[in-house]
């Protein structure tokens, strides 16, 4: 089965058109990664598979898992499966990260019917993952991403990821932020977690991540639409002549 | 998650809110020295008593209800409400359990309140008050062996008269303040707790009250006193049915904590606050306050979900050299609710300490006020002072403001003061439900986290009814 359809898909934010007809498959065990200039609606896409608030799906359709995913809550998204690594995570003062991370992974676990992990089984599965990212202990004991840098955000968001063992992330952005360590270290978690049944976007600007993570797909996204579509090389020849040639291609397959 | 939602999601249902239909004896609404005689003769008391009541009474007839707090109702007709309802069945008040109205039982046993001693719940005595009576006390044995004293006020009037007299208004004067006096005047009964002289109270004390007759107020009299190196912990709670009228509810505690005692007292109050457009609901005029002498140490810790109004300042005095005097405090406002609620740390003695923590959570068009005094008497050199102040918004259409008030006349004192205000953002909640968490489940793990100091403080089994008593307050129709 496909993992994700995304069917000539128009989205509004706050009344004006971001999306403007972006079709995209993506089946089990790819890697897709997703680039473009800025404002061109890669978070937008994003968050309009998750089921952010305050973007409105005004034509065409996404179907995840055989299923229609626009008219899921947001948690029973998340629940499906479907997880986001946030461009910008959010601070939470007050509730601890294993404990918000506890509630998530029992959540699902509940959704699909399995028995709830207790405090034991739990630090056992977090001490695992987050050796994965080599995540300091001590943040998973903090109130979630409050007072974090900005790279042990995004090492926080890949770490939830491994937790929750999702069908379908999206990492937006990931890799910005990260020096070149830790962008090495996140990127090997990342590697680990690919699996036949998982598939992954990959939100990115720069195709250094793509060193590390080799995606199946490269697609551009510019103005709401996937202009072109290629292989890994793709990425490569943006990173030398950047988008402003795309303009005069013609319309590429992939976005018909 | 959008505004809309969090405002749905600030609105709530009230689960205390039954009726029960026993019944009941109640005087004719108004209030006179007439009606005061009344209530006095009914429960038996000596003269001293009576004319206690009475001079109250006119000290309250020279005083003004006070205008200063920051809540909003319309004027009250002391006249209309009736000062004095009872169980008939218990008119001669119940002896054992056997000799309550079983109609009675089934109320507390519908609130989790366990009265039969059979039970014997996690070792937890426990007083009931329905109405204006104190209906059973549980454990009295097993705390006599002790020397403990713990009963109803009434049953201390007559059992411990000297006891009674000794402390009475030695805390909270008959002129303290109108709603204090109103009480003196008028009040039923109560709890009375008595610790000996360096006696560590075996168990949990806890004192139910439930207002259930109509058109009546509940003005209940409390009174604690720990004997030198003595050690208490109180807990009281608080319920009364979903009635469309305001109820008020006056109540004073005093506490006396000698030399070397501690006393605890904690408070999970959940009057009806009435409904989502601010109809009915208990007002919560309570005056409470403890002394403490020297090294004896005071702590309050409240959770305040409930009532239309809340008007209440636990406080210490500390009196003793090196007394300590705590105050932990959860506010919660929603629908139409509205708290001025804080403390007052009055340091006389020699390097007296004190904490206030307060978490103030405002959701619909809840109004919550912190309100504080911490003042530092001449003599009180060395003295310290921490406080904290925090208030969390839900929505945009409820405030939060504060008043700390500081007074310091010794230069060696110390001082802290902290306060924040933060908001429950719709991006706070929309990444809690990308991780699979429901948005009425993000709002409880927040507001828990926010109130997670004040909650250690509480004795286990409360720390998770009050838990869930927030829950169930902020739980609405989150579509
Ligand atoms: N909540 C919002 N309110 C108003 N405008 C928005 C909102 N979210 C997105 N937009 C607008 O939509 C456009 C697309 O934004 P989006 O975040 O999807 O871009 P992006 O491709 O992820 O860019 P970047 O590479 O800079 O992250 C931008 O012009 C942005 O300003
Ligand atoms: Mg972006």
């Amino acid at each position: 089965m496909t993992m994700l359809e995304v069917r000539d898909l128009h989205a509004n934010v706050q009344g004006r058109e971001i999306l403007k007809g972006l079709t995209l498959t993506v089946n089990p065990g790819e890697v897709h990664a997703i680039m473009g200039p800025n404002g061109s609606g890669k978070s937008t896409l994003a968050h309009v598979l998750a089921g952010r608030p305050g973007y409105e799906v005004t034509q065409g359709q996404v179907i995840y898992q055989g299923r229609d995913l626009l008219t899921l809550s947001p948690e029973e998204r998340a629940r499906e499966g479907v997880f986001l690594a946030f461009q910008y995570p959010i601070e939470v003062p007050g509730v601890s990260n294993v404990y918000f991370l506890k509630a998530a992974a029992n959540a699902i676990r509940k959704h699909r019917g399995l028995p709830e992990l207790d405090a034991m089984d739990f630090l056992a599965l977090c001490k695992e993952k987050a050796a994965l990212v080599e995540l300091p202990e001590e943040l998973t004991r903090r109130a979630v991403n409050e007072g974090f840098s900005g790279g042990e955000k995004k090492r926080n968001e890949i770490f939830q990821m491994a937790v929750l063992d999702p069908a379908l992330a999206v990492l937006d952005e990931t890799d910005s932020g990260l020096d070149i360590d830790a962008l090495r270290i996140v990127a090997s978690g990342v590697n680990k977690l690919r699996s036949p049944q998982r598939a992954m976007i990959l939100v990115t600007h720069y195709q250094r991540l793509l060193d590390y993570i080799v995606p199946d797909f490269v697609h551009v996204l510019a103005d709401g639409r996937i202009v072109t579509s290629g292989g890994k090389e793709l990425a490569q020849e943006l990173e030398a002549k950047g988008y402003a040639w795309l303009e005069k291609e013609p319309a590429p397959a992939a976005s018909r | 998650m959008s505004t809309d939602q969090l405002h749905e999601l600030a609105s709530r249902e009230y689960q205390a809110g039954f009726v029960t239909d026993i019944d009941s004896e109640t005087v004719p609404p108004g209030l006179s020295e007439d009606v005061i005689r009344l209530i006095s003769s009914k429960k038996g008391e000596p003269e001293w008593m009576l004319e206690w009541r009475l001079s109250a009474y006119r000290h309250w007839l020279q005083m003004k209800e006070p205008a200063w707090p920051n809540v909003h109702y319309p004027k009250i007709d002391y006249q209309a409400i009736s000062y004095y309802a009872a169980p008939k069945s218990s008119k001669d008040a119940p002896k054992s359990l056997d000799e309550v109205d079983p109609k009675l039982l089934e109320t507390y046993e519908k609130l989790g309140i366990p009265l039969r001693e059979r039970e014997k719940l996690a070792g937890i005595a426990v007083d009931a008050v329905f109405d204006s009576v104190s209906v059973a006390t549980t454990f009295k044995d097993k705390l006599k062996e002790v020397g403990v004293i713990f009963c109803s006020f009434s049953e201390a009037v007559k059992e411990h008269p000297d006891l009674v007299r000794k402390y009475l208004g030695t805390v909270v004067p008959v002129s303290d303040n109108f709603f204090a006096a109103l009480n003196s005047a008028v009040f039923t009964d109560g709890s009375f707790c008595y610790v000996p002289k360096g006696v560590r109270c075996p168990m949990e004390l806890s004192t139910y009250f439930r207002i259930n007759a109509a058109n009546t107020g509940q003005f209940e009299r409390t009174l604690i006193v720990a004997e030198e190196g003595a050690y208490v912990s109180y807990l009281e709670g608080c319920t009364a049915p979903m009635r469309d009228e305001n109820q008020l509810h006056a109540a004073v505690v005093e506490l006396v904590a000698l030399d070397d005692a501690q006393i605890k007292y904690s408070t999970v109050q959940n009057w009806y606050p009435g409904d989502k457009d601010g109809k009915g609901g208990i007002y919560n005029f309570v005056t409470k306050r403890g002394k403490c002498f020297a090294r004896a140490k005071i702590s309050w810790t409240q959770v305040e979900t409930g009532s239309a109004i809340t008007w209440k300042y636990p406080s210490c005095i500390l009196q003793g050299d090196d007394s300590v005097g705590e105050f932990y405090s959860v506010a919660l406002t929603a629908n139409r609710q509205q708290a001025d609620t804080g403390t007052k740390m009055i340091h006389v003695g020699k390097n007296t300490k004190s904490t206030i923590v307060s978490k103030g959570i405002s959701a619909g068009h809840g109004q919550n006020t912190y309100r504080g005094l911490v003042r530092i008497g001449k003599g009180a050199s060395g003295a310290r002072n921490y406080s904290q102040c925090d208030s969390l918004l839900l929505g945009d259409k409820c405030g939060a403001h504060t008043f700390p008030y500081i007074d310091v006349q010794n230069s060696t004192a110390r001082m802290e003061h902290e306060a924040s205000t933060s908001k429950i953002g719709e991006d706070q909640i929309f990444y809690f439900q990308q991780r699979g968490i429901s948005a009425e489940e993000a709002v409880n793990m927040i507001v828990n986290g926010f109130c997670k100091e004040v909650f250690k403080e509480l004795p286990m089994e409360f720390a998770v009814e009050a838990q869930k008593l927030l829950g169930v307050s902020l739980e609405g129709s989150v579509g």
